[in-house]
C-alpha cells in the first residue's frame, strides 16, 4: 500500500508568480475548495500545483486525462492475482485516503460520463462511493481536488458540463508578461537574460497570430525547450526555429514570417 | 415574346424592365439590340450593387455611346457586364476618362475592333492592377501597341488594324497574373521587336501561342512578386509591428525613377514586384520597407510644413529616416543587416561641390553616419552631426522635434552656393526601403478632408409572399436595455437554381474532397461509442468480467453481459451554418475575377457535403437586411432535409445585397437550433465583415447587440463560432465571439478551410 511519503514533493519546483495566485490558492485550500486552473498550454498550470503541493506539505498525485480513460481508472477496480482477486485504488481513490491533492491534468480529454464520479467529492459530502467494492471513503481531511483546464481548444464538443465547471474555484492563467517570462525562461535554464528576452520577444510575435491560422500561441514551456537547446549549444536562430515555430504549424507561409521574426530578433 | 409565322419586328427600345428605375435607364441608351436588353436587368442590378447612385449615369451614358460607335452589340455588352468588377477596385472617377479617352483614340483608328477584348477583360485586368495609376500604364501600353503594330500603306496613314492587339487584351489578364506590368511591357518589346511587321508573327506572339513568347515571359518573372509574399507580408506586419493596415502594390511599368513606397490614408504602398538587391531578396526587401512605414507610423509625428523651405525640409527627413532605422535596429537587431545592405555608402569625393548640386549625396552620407557605427565620414560637419544625433539617440531625447531642430542647425552650417544648382548628382542617394515621408508634413492652407463616402440607400421592395415575420428584441446597450420587438425577420424558402452547378462545383474540387474524404474517414473512428453490458460485444470487457468472477467466488449470480461493443454512429451534433449574404460578398476576388460569394458557395457545398459524410444533423440559412423593418433569412436546408438536388439547387441560386443585422439573424437561427435535442449544438456564422445596417448610425450598437444574441444563445446551450473574412476583425470579432472565431487572410482557402474548421471544432 503507497503511502502520502511516497508523493511527496521533496524538493521546491521553481514557481514564478504571476499575479496574487499563491496566496489566493492557500485560502482555497484553507477552504478545502476543488479548484480549477485555466489557461493556455504551457503556460505553468501544472507549475503552480507542483509548487503549492510542495509549500503546503502535501502530497500530490496527477493524472493525466485522456479519451479513453473510464471511471475505473480513476477510482480503483479489482485485479485477478493467485489467491482470487484483489481490490486496488486508483489514482483518486488513493489521494482521498491519504489526504493528497488530487491533479487532473488536461480533464477536458476525459470523457463527461466518466467525470461525473469526481462529483460527490467536490461538494460538502466530501465522500467517494465506491459501487463494486460497497464502500464509501471518506476523504481525507487535507484532500483537495485541483483540475486543469485548456479553454482555448478550439472543439467545442470537449468542454466541460456546466454541473462540472461549477464545483470549482477558478484561476485564470495566461502567458506571463515579458518581464516575468524572461525570468522564469533565465530561472530554469541558466540562459543569460538578454537572450531569454529575445526568446520571449519572438514568442510575442508568434502570439500575435493566434487567430490568423494558429490556434494556440508559442506557450512559455516551447521557449524553455529553445532555451534548452541553445545552452545545449544550438545557435539561437535555429532553436528557435526548432522548438519554437516548426512545432505550432504546417502553414508556409506562417513558418516563413516567423522565421523572418527570428531573422530580425537574432539576426 | 416571338409570335410563330411573323417575323419579329418589335424594337428592343420596348423591352420590359423589372422595374422603373431599370426602365428609365433602359430608355437612356436608346439601344437597339435584343442581345444587350436580354441582359439589361441583371446587369443594372449588378452595376447598382457596386456603383453609387451618382456614378450610375456616367455608366448609362458610357454605354449609350458605345451602342452608338457602328461596331454591334458586343461593346456596351462587354462594357455592361465588366465595369462593375473595375470599379470594385479603381473608382469610376478615375477609372472612367482614362477608359474614355482610350475608346476615342482606338474608334478613330482601324484598331476600333480591339473595343470589344479591351472592355471584356477590363474587369480582371483592374483586378489585377488595383490602381488607377496602374490601369492608365496599362491602357498607355494598349495603345502604344497599337501605334506601333498597325499597318500603313505607302508611309502614309494608318489603314490597317494591328494583328497584335486584339490578342494581347485577350490574355492581358493572365499575363498580369503572370508578372507586373513593367515585366508585360518589355515582354511587349521583345514580341514587336522580333515578329517585324509580320502579321501572323505578331498574333502568335501575342496570344502567347508561340513557344518563344511564352519563353520571354517566363523571364520576366524575375524578382518577387508582391501578389505571391502578399500574405506573408502581412503576417510578418502582424506579428512583428501589430500592424493591419492594408498593402497595396502599386504598378512600377513606366516609372524610370524608383517610385518610393508611400503610406497612404487606405494602407501602405508597395511596388508590385522586387528584385533581390545587394544580397537582400525581394521579400525582405519588402519587409524592410514595411519596417521603415511602420516605424514611421509608430514613432514619428508630422510637423507643420508651411515654416520650412524645401532645403530645410529634406535635411529633416534625413534626420527623421535616420532615427525611424535607428530604432528599427534597436527593437529587431536582426533587421542591421538588411537595412545597411540597402542604404548606398556614397564615396565622399564622388562629386564636385564647385560643379554640381551635392546636397542629396551629403545627406544620404550623413543619414549613413548616423546609421553605421563603423561609418566615419571624411567631411567633420556630418561626423560632428553624426555624433550630435548618437547623443540625442543615447539620451532617448531623439524625437520628430528634436531631429528637426537638428536638421536646422545642419541646414544652416553645412549650405553651399552649389546647392540652388539645377544640376543634382544623384548617383547613389537612393535609399529604396524608405518611404516618400508625405505622412511627415502637414500644410496648414490646403484642408484635405476625405470625401465620406455612404453607401447608396438601396430601394427597398417589399415582398407580400412568405409567412408572417417574426419580431425579435435588439439590445441597446446604451441604455443596457432590449428594445422589444424591434426587428421584423422574415424567413422564406430560397428559390432554386440549378442543382447541376453545385454539383460542377463539388466536381471543381475534387482533388480537395478526396483529401477531406480521408480525414472525414480519420474522424469518424475516433468518435466511438463504448457500449457496455453487451452479450455480444467485440470484446471482453476486464472490470465487469472481474466484477462477475468476483460475484462468482462469493456466491452471488454473476453478471452474463460482459463484453463491450464500440458504436461509431457516437457524433450527436446539430450545426446551423448561418451565411452573411450581404452585399460585400459581390466584391470581386483579386486575380481570380471571382466573387466572394462564389467562394462561399463553393465552401459551403463542400461542408455540406462534409457533414453528409459525417452524418451530423445539419442547417444552412443565409441572411441580410435592409433596416430592422425587414431581415431575410434565407432558408437553404433544413435539419431534415438530405443534401439532394432541392437543397443543393437552393444554394446555387443564393444571391448577396443589402446589410448585415447579424443578432437578428443569430437569434432567429437559435430558436431554430434550440429545438433541436443533440448533445452539441453549434451554430457557425460565416462573415466578411461586421454587423451593420443603414438605419444604425452607431457602429458599436449592432456590435453590442451580437454580442448580447451571442450570450443568449450561449445561456440555451448552444456554441457560436464565427469564421471571418474581413482581414480586420480582430478589432472587433473577439467582442462579439469571445474566443470563438477566427479570421481568415486568404478567402481563396475558404473551401479547404471551411470543412476543416468544423472538423476541428467538433472532433
Ligand atoms: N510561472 C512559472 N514559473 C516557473 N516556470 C514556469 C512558469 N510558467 C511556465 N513555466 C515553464 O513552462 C513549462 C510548462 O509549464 P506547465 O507544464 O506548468 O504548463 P501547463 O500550463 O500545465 O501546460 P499544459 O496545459 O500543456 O499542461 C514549465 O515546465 C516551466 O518550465
Ligand atoms: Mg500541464
Amino acid at each position: 500500500m503507497p503511502t502520502a511519503d511516497d508523493f511527496r514533493v521533496r524538493q521546491e519546483p521553481f514557481y514564478q508568480p504571476q499575479d496574487k495566485e499563491i496566496e489566493l490558492y492557500e485560502a482555497a485550500y484553507a477552504a478545502r475548495l476543488p479548484v480549477m486552473l485555466k489557461g493556455p498550454t504551457g503556460c505553468g498550470k501544472s507549475r503552480c500545483v507542483e509548487h503549492m503541493a510542495w509549500k503546503l506539505g502535501k502530497p500530490l498525485i496527477t493524472v493525466a486525462c485522456n479519451e479513453d480513460m473510464t471511471a475505473a481508472d480513476l477510482v480503483g477496480r479489482f485485479l485477478l492475482d493467485a489467491g482470487g482477486t484483489r481490490w486496488q485504488d486508483g489514482p483518486l481513490t488513493l489521494a482521498a485516503r491519504l489526504g493528497a491533492i488530487c491533479y487532473l491534468d488536461e480533464i477536458v480529454e476525459a470523457r463527461q460520463d466518466t467525470l461525473v464520479v469526481i462529483h460527490p467529492l467536490t461538494d460538502h459530502r466530501r465522500t467517494l462511493p465506491l459501487d463494486k467494492k460497497g464502500e464509501l471513503v471518506a476523504a481525507h481531511p487535507d484532500f483537495q481536488l485541483v483540475i486543469s483546464y485548456n479553454p482555448g481548444y478550439q472543439s467545442l464538443v470537449k468542454d466541460l458540463k456546466q454541473s462540472t465547471k461549477q464545483r470549482f474555484a477558478a484561476f485564470q492563467f495566461d502567458y506571463p508578461n515579458s518581464a516575468l517570462e524572461t525570468a522564469i525562461v533565465c530561472s530554469e535554464t541558466g540562459i543569460a537574460a538578454d537572450l531569454a528576452g529575445r526568446l520571449v520577444e519572438l514568442a510575442q510575435a508568434g502570439r500575435r497570430l493566434k487567430g490568423h491560422g494558429l490556434d494556440e500561441g508559442i506557450s512559455t514551456r516551447l521557449i524553455v525547450y529553445a532555451a534548452r537547446l541553445i545552452g545545449q549549444g544550438s545557435a539561437p536562430a535555429e532553436a528557435c526555429r526548432m522548438a519554437m515555430v516548426r512545432p505550432i504549424t504546417d502553414d508556409p507561409d506562417i513558418i516563413d514570417s516567423l522565421d523572418h521574426a527570428i531573422g530580425a530578433i537574432f539576426g | 415574346m416571338a409570335v410563330p409565322g411573323i417575323r419579329q419586328v418589335a424594337d428592343a427600345r420596348q423591352r420590359l424592365m423589372a422595374n422603373p428605375e431599370a426602365q428609365a435607364a433602359w430608355a437612356t441608351l436608346d439601344c437597339g439590340f435584343a442581345s444587350v436588353a436580354d441582359v439589361f436587368d441583371d446587369c443594372y442590378a449588378a452595376a447598382k450593387q457596386a456603383l453609387t447612385d451618382d456614378e450610375l449615369p456616367a455608366f448609362i451614358e458610357t454605354t449609350r455611346r458605345l451602342g452608338k460607335l457602328g461596331r454591334g452589340a458586343e461593346p456596351p455588352l462587354a462594357f455592361l457586364e465588366g465595369w462593375p468588377r473595375v470599379v470594385a477596385t479603381i473608382p469610376q472617377n478615375e477609372a472612367l476618362p482614362l477608359l474614355l479617352e482610350t475608346i476615342d483614340e482606338l474608334q478613330k483608328s482601324p484598331n476600333g475592333p480591339a473595343l470589344t477584348p479591351l472592355l471584356q477583360t477590363l474587369g480582371g485586368v483592374a483586378e489585377r492592377l488595383r490602381s488607377a495609376l496602374a490601369l492608365e500604364h496599362y491602357l498607355r501600353l494598349a495603345r502604344d501597341l497599337a501605334a506601333r503594330t498597325s499597318g500603313s500603306i505607302h508611309g502614309r496613314q494608318v489603314t490597317q488594324a494591328s494583328p497584335a492587339l486584339p490578342e494581347f487584351l485577350r490574355v492581358a489578364p493572365q499575363l498580369l497574373a503572370l508578372v507586373p506590368l513593367a515585366g508585360v511591357r518589355r515582354w511587349l518589346e521583345d514580341g514587336i521587336r522580333l515578329s517585324g511587321d509580320h502579321p501572323e508573327r505578331l498574333r502568335e506572339y501575342f496570344a502567347l501561342r508561340s513557344p518563344e513568347s511564352r519563353a520571354l515571359l517566363q523571364q520576366q518573372r524575375a524578382g518577387t512578386l508582391f501578389a505571391d509574399v502578399e500574405r506573408r507580408l502581412a503576417l510578418s506586419q502582424q506579428s512583428l509591428w501589430q500592424d493591419d493596415s492594408r498593402l497595396i502594390p502599386y504598378s512600377t511599368a513606366f516609372v524610370d525613377q524608383v517610385q518610393q513606397p508611400y503610406l497612404a490614408a487606405d494602407g501602405m504602398r508597395l511596388p508590385d514586384v522586387l528584385e533581390k538587391r545587394a544580397g537582400v531578396s525581394g521579400s525582405d526587401r519588402y519587409r524592410a520597407m514595411l519596417a521603415h512605414l511602420s516605424g514611421h507610423r509608430r514613432w514619428s509625428t508630422p510637423l507643420v510644413a508651411d515654416n520650412w523651405s524645401p532645403l530645410q525640409r529634406l535635411s529633416v527627413e534625413a534626420f527623421e529616416d535616420a532615427r525611424i532605422d535607428a530604432l528599427i535596429v534597436h527593437r529587431y537587431p536582426g533587421l542591421r543587416r538588411i537595412l545597411l545592405a540597402l542604404h548606398p555608402i556614397p564615396a565622399a569625393g564622388a562629386c564636385d561641390p564647385a560643379r554640381e548640386n551635392t546636397l542629396r549625396h551629403r545627406l544620404t552620407r550623413l543619414s549613413r553616419a548616423c546609421i553605421d557605427r563603423d561609418y566615419r565620414d571624411p567631411a567633420p560637419l556630418i561626423d560632428e552631426f553624426a555624433g550630435r544625433f548618437a547623443a540625442l539617440q543615447a539620451g532617448g531625447n531623439a524625437s520628430t522635434r528634436a531631429m528637426a531642430e537638428l536638421a536646422l542647425a545642419y541646414a544652416t552650417r553645412s549650405r553651399l552656393p552649389s546647392d540652388q544648382f539645377a544640376q543634382v548628382h544623384f548617383a547613389e542617394t537612393e535609399v529604396d526601403y524608405r518611404d516618400d515621408n508625405r505622412h511627415l508634413w502637414t500644410f496648414i492652407e490646403t484642408g484635405d478632408e476625405e470625401e465620406s463616402f455612404t453607401p447608396p440607400p438601396r430601394a427597398a421592395e417589399p415582398e407580400a409572399s412568405g409567412l408572417p415575420p417574426r419580431h425579435y428584441p435588439e439590445w441597446d446597450a446604451a441604455s443596457q436595455s432590449y428594445r422589444p420587438d424591434w426587428v421584423a425577420v422574415y424567413e422564406a424558402l430560397h428559390p432554386a437554381g440549378r442543382a447541376a452547378d453545385i454539383d460542377a462545383l463539388l466536381a471543381r474540387h475534387a482533388v480537395l474532397a478526396r483529401r477531406l474524404k480521408r480525414l472525414l474517414d480519420l474522424v469518424k473512428p475516433q468518435a466511438r461509442v463504448r457500449e457496455r453490458y453487451r452479450e455480444n460485444g467485440s470484446e471482453l470487457d476486464l472490470d465487469v468480467a472481474i466484477d462477475a468472477l468476483v460475484d462468482w467466488q462469493s456466491g452471488r449470480l454473476p453478471e452474463a453481459r460482459i463484453e463491450i461493443s464500440q458504436r461509431t454512429a457516437g457524433r450527436d451534433i446539430s450545426v446551423l451554418l448561418l451565411l452573411d449574404l450581404s452585399q460585400s460578398l459581390n466584391a470581386t476576388l483579386p486575380g481570380s475575377g471571382q466573387r466572394v460569394l462564389d467562394t462561399a458557395r463553393e465552401a459551403v457545398a463542400l461542408l455540406a457535403w462534409a457533414i453528409d459524410q459525417l452524418g451530423d444533423a445539419c442547417a444552412i440559412a443565409g441572411f441580410h437586411s435592409n433596416t430592422r423593418h425587414e431581415v431575410r433569412y434565407h432558408h437553404l436546408k433544413g435539419f431534415s432535409e438530405a443534401w439532394d438536388d432541392t437543397v443543393k439547387a437552393r444554394l446555387a441560386a443564393v444571391e448577396a445585397g443589402w446589410s448585415t443585422r447579424m443578432g437578428a439573424a443569430l437569434r432567429h437561427g437559435g430558436r431554430l437550433l434550440a429545438a433541436r435535442r443533440s448533445e452539441k449544438r453549434l451554430l457557425l456564422v460565416l462573415t466578411d465583415g461586421e454587423p451593420a445596417d443603414i438605419d444604425v448610425s452607431d457602429p458599436d450598437y449592432l456590435l453590442a447587440d451580437t454580442r448580447q444574441a451571442v450570450s443568449e444563445l450561449a445561456a440555451s446551450g448552444i456554441d457560436c463560432f464565427c469564421l471571418s473574412l474581413d482581414p480586420k476583425a480582430d478589432a472587433y470579432v473577439a467582442q462579439i465571439f469571445g474566443r470563438r472565431w477566427r479570421v481568415l487572410d486568404r478567402i481563396e482557402q475558404l473551401p479547404e478551410q471551411l470543412p476543416l474548421i468544423y472538423l476541428n471544432l467538433t472532433r
